[in-house]
């Protein structure tokens, strides 16, 4: 089959092409200007944080030899030439994980309990009040912005040393990171059943539980378990500040320069991620699947 | 209000027998996973010495602390602050910059549209998830040992760290491309790469560049905890005053990073929108 290409006049083309070339100089000037812009930004950057190419050369070296260290016990040998020397301190790290893991659990669980009965407040759709959803959002930004081991810094003078701490910590950063995410999908749900229920006279509390959270449980769920994974993380270094958790051992190994206790260590950390990563991710699976059944 | 009549209740019984008569397996499921979470959330407490006594006299110990924070005051180190704030944002983005430049390629072999082999992209997404599975703050400790304290290993440490979580991202972005601009392009002859510069990168890169702007964000905030381990940055001040119990000083420095964190997010999404809306007009 062939079909005829008109070719417009030379008068009209000329136009169009002149059109078409301005409006490419005008994206490319403006593309020019914002790499120029970004890059200035960079350099100064670079200035600020003390970035030295030279040091980064000279010292590279030491990074693929500390890999190098971390891989060898003190013996000399290959750490996976002996497991049993090199994982000496199971007993007690694997004891530790578990704690990293229970703190991160019961930190994640408590927040998404508070962030749960908060979020309503915070969403624009149920909220009973502008004033209560102004506050409540704003305490929300502050929870989640203060890094958690910060608070977790202050909480270990307030509460003592220990995993109380930890905890805590975790406990207020998911409030703000999970009411968020919580009141951003009841701002999306389907706003009927809501009218259906309050035509009923059902009380506030009454909307939110028969109109509401059928439609947002399973997301709650899911974020919840993105969280947890996110808060085993953040357990994980918990320890640096004395809150509990495998961190202080990690942190006393890397001090102290116990090179293969590093990597054992290291090693345990990324494999409970790891477990916990695919444990989420499979549960979360089951719990979309059944959502998609329905 | 009228009660249906029984015989219309037990004509519903009959028509829906997946409401009415569920197993009980099925219906013990729910108060089962509730009961066993609550459960190890108990058992939680306990291991994790949690005790009202405990929980008492450490708000009472809170309380004082907050009273003790207010009114915020730099004392005499405005200056120091605001040298140090600076050193985290150029931290931040930096580190950020550096991660996005090194994960960009190693995403393109990470996604199943380019590397449709199995065997090659299965250790390049495990190498990025054991990357992503140290937390920065553990990368700030290595890297402290390699290059010395200061917010040079501050940028390596966010560098690295991000480098794999945009690599599984960046991966993701690519992988939900539109596969018909590279069949055009490879249909009017354009060889691999030719394909990935004129049929995949317009497409992905507005995506690529709002989350890098996402992650600059995010990461001024990571970059306000590695001074706690010594890696630059106003963390350093912060762990600093917090240990020598000065609040006033305390509470001035999270107000300074609460507003910096403020500043950059309305920042980046103005610009985020303006990216992502030329993306719409084009």
């Amino acid at each position: 089959m062939t079909s005829a290409v008109s070719i417009l006049p030379d008068p009209q083309l000329a136009v169009l092409n002149e059109a078409y070339r301005k409006a490419v100089a005008r994206k490319r000037l403006r593309m020019t200007l914002a790499t120029a812009v970004f890059f200035a930004v960079l350099v100064i950057a670079a200035l600020g944080a003390e970035v030295n190419p030279a040091t980064f050369v000279s010292k590279i070296g030491n990074f693929a030899s500390y890999f190098d260290r971390i891989a060898t016990l003190e013996g000399g040998a290959r750490v996976w030439s002996d497991i049993a020397e090199w994982f000496w301190g199971w007993k007690k790290w694997l004891s530790l994980l578990g704690e990293t893991i229970l703190i991160s659990y019961v930190g994640t669980l408590a927040g998404a309990i508070l962030a749960f009965a908060l979020n309503f407040l915070a969403a624009e759709n149920t909220s009973p009040a502008p004033w209560l959803q102004f506050s409540v959002r704003r305490l929300m930004e502050f929870c989640r912005t203060v890094p958690d081991i910060v608070f977790a810094l202050i909480f270990v003078i307030a509460f003592g040393l220990g995993p109380m701490a930890g905890v805590l910590a975790i406990m207020i950063h998911s409030v703000g990171a999970l009411g968020k995410l919580y009141s951003e999908i009841v701002e999306n749900i389907d706003m009927k059943p809501v009218e259906g229920v309050r035509s009923t006279g059902a009380s506030w509390v009454s909307c939110m539980r028969f109109a509401v959270l059928p439609q947002v449980a399973a997301g709650f769920a899911s974020y919840t378990l993105l969280r947890f994974e996110i808060n085993v993380r953040g357990a994980s270094v918990m320890g640096f500040v004395g809150a509990g958790g495998i961190g202080q051992e990690l942190v006393v190994a890397v001090r102290k320069f116990y090179y293969s206790d590093v990597s054992a260590i290291l090693l345990m950390i990324i494999v409970t991620v790891f477990v916990i990563d695919i444990g989420t991710g499979w549960a979360r699976g089951r719990l979309f699947g059944k959502d998609a059944r329905r | 209000m009228k009660r249906l009549p029984a015989t219309d209740a037990e004509n519903l019984r009959g028509r829906y027998p997946e409401i009415f008569d569920r197993p009980l397996s099925s219906r013990l499921a729910m108060p089962g996973v509730i009961a066993g979470a609550l459960g190890i959330f108990a058992f939680g407490l306990v291991e994790l010495e949690f005790s009202p006594g405990r929980m008492l006299a450490g708000l009472h110990q809170l309380g004082w602390i907050v009273m003790l924070m207010i009114p915020p005051d730099p004392g005499s180190s405005l200056p120091a602050y605001l040298v140090a704030l600076g050193e985290t944002l150029s931290i931040a983005m930096l580190g950020t910059t550096l991660a996005a430049v090194f994960a960009l390629p190693v995403s393109l072999l990470a996604a199943k549209n380019i590397v449709p082999s199995n065997i090659f992209r299965f250790p390049v997404r495990r190498f990025l998830d054991s990357i992503r599975g140290v937390d920065t703050l553990i990368w700030a400790l290595v890297w402290i040992n390699v290059v010395g304290l200061g917010p040079f290993a501050g940028v390596l440490a966010i560098a690295v760290s991000d480098f794999g979580a945009f690599g599984k991202l960046f991966s993701e972005a690519i992988e939900a491309a539109d596969k018909k601009q590279i069949e055009g392009i490879r249909a009017s002859g354009g060889n691999a790469l030719h394909e990935i510069r004129f049929g995949l990168m317009p497409q992905v890169l507005p995506v690529i560049a709002g989350q890098v702007l996402y992650f600059i964000e995010s990461n001024t905030r990571s970059a306000t905890i590695i001074g706690i381990v010594g890696a630059g940055g106003i963390g350093l001040q912060l762990a600093e005053q917090i240990r020598v119990l000065e609040w006033q000083k305390v509470s001035f420095l999270i107000l300074m990073i609460l507003v910096a964190v403020a500043a950059i997010d309305w920042i980046s999404a103005r610009l985020r929108f303006a990216i992502i809306g030329k993306r719409a007009v084009v």
